[in-house]
């Protein structure tokens, strides 16, 4: 019988290290995109808030080292590291295999980012719970701001654009010294 | 240009894209005049003109009311909303 071992999205690309930009995967665990329908967010937000996560406001991520809810569209969050309990108002889908994740950390990562993303990182635009759906690039994703650093989500399908891109980023960013 | 989306804020003119005249759909099945319109018949104003906006990101479609001489954005609502 065949034997399948899982491969992560970033394997053989990172971790990196540019400059002083530290690239590393990040494993998110389960990822689920959870979608009330149209009469359905009250009880979304219910049954998500006695799972302990407090449904985020646009542009928001709530939630902690136990997993987090990021705020991903109209009506629409990504429940990262946490299996979501029975949502009856919802569509849940699970879409951990779809993203690639990475951790950008280090002094320059705002620089760095401020060349592939066309959204204000700074300090007091992109506060602690900050996330976005923005581009990188020209590649869909989602930016979220952890610690100090940032995580992105992107395709899994462009991780490998995903690392030349910000590689780029960060040789030019730190060859201005 | 910086378009704002209802859900995400103010955002960049790259992470939008354009998709035609947001007009109202004219009456009944009967091809005619308005409906030749609707399909083929554009304005070009230096003025205000509502078009519609795809935001990629967040996946919004928008109804977006904007003067094409000073870029002012009157108005940004989501398409799928009645508009005034």
């Amino acid at each position: 019988m065949v034997k399948l071992s899982p491969l992560s999205p970033f394997a053989g690309l990172l971790p990196r290290e540019v400059g002083s930009l530290r690239v590393t995967e990040v494993d998110p665990g389960p990822v689920h995109w959870i979608a009330p329908y149209r009469s359905g967010l009250e009880g979304t937000a219910e049954a998500l808030g006695a799972a302990g996560f407090d449904w985020p406001a646009p542009n928001r991520w709530t939630g902690g080292a136990s997993g987090r809810l990021v705020s991903v569209g109209p009506g629409q969050a990504f429940l990262v590291g946490a299996v979501p309990p029975e949502i009856p108002g919802a569509a849940v889908t699970d879409v951990s295999d779809g993203w690639a994740v990475a951790a950008l950390e280090g002094p320059t990562v705002r620089e760095v980012l401020a060349r592939l993303v066309p959204v204000d990182l700074s300090e007091q635009a992109f506060g602690a719970d900050a996330t976005a759906r923005t581009l990188v690039g020209h590649m869909s994703a989602s930016v979220t701001r952890v610690g100090e650093g940032f995580e992105v989500m992107v395709f899994r399908s462009m991780a490998g654009t995903f690392v030349e891109e910000v590689e780029r980023a960060a040789r030019s960013v730190a060859a201005r010294g | 240009m910086r378009l704002p989306c209802p859900h995400c804020g103010e955002r960049d003119l790259r992470e939008f894209t354009y998709k035609g005249a947001d007009l109202p759909l004219p009456e009944g099945p009967d091809w005619g005049p308005d409906w030749e319109a609707y399909l083929h018949l554009r304005r070009n104003p230096a003025g205000e003109t509502r078009d519609l906006w795809y935001h990629g990101p967040c996946g919004s479609w928008l109804s977006v009311t904007r003067n094409t001489a000073t870029h002012a954005v009157a108005e940004s609502r989501p398409a799928r909303e009645p508009g005034s």
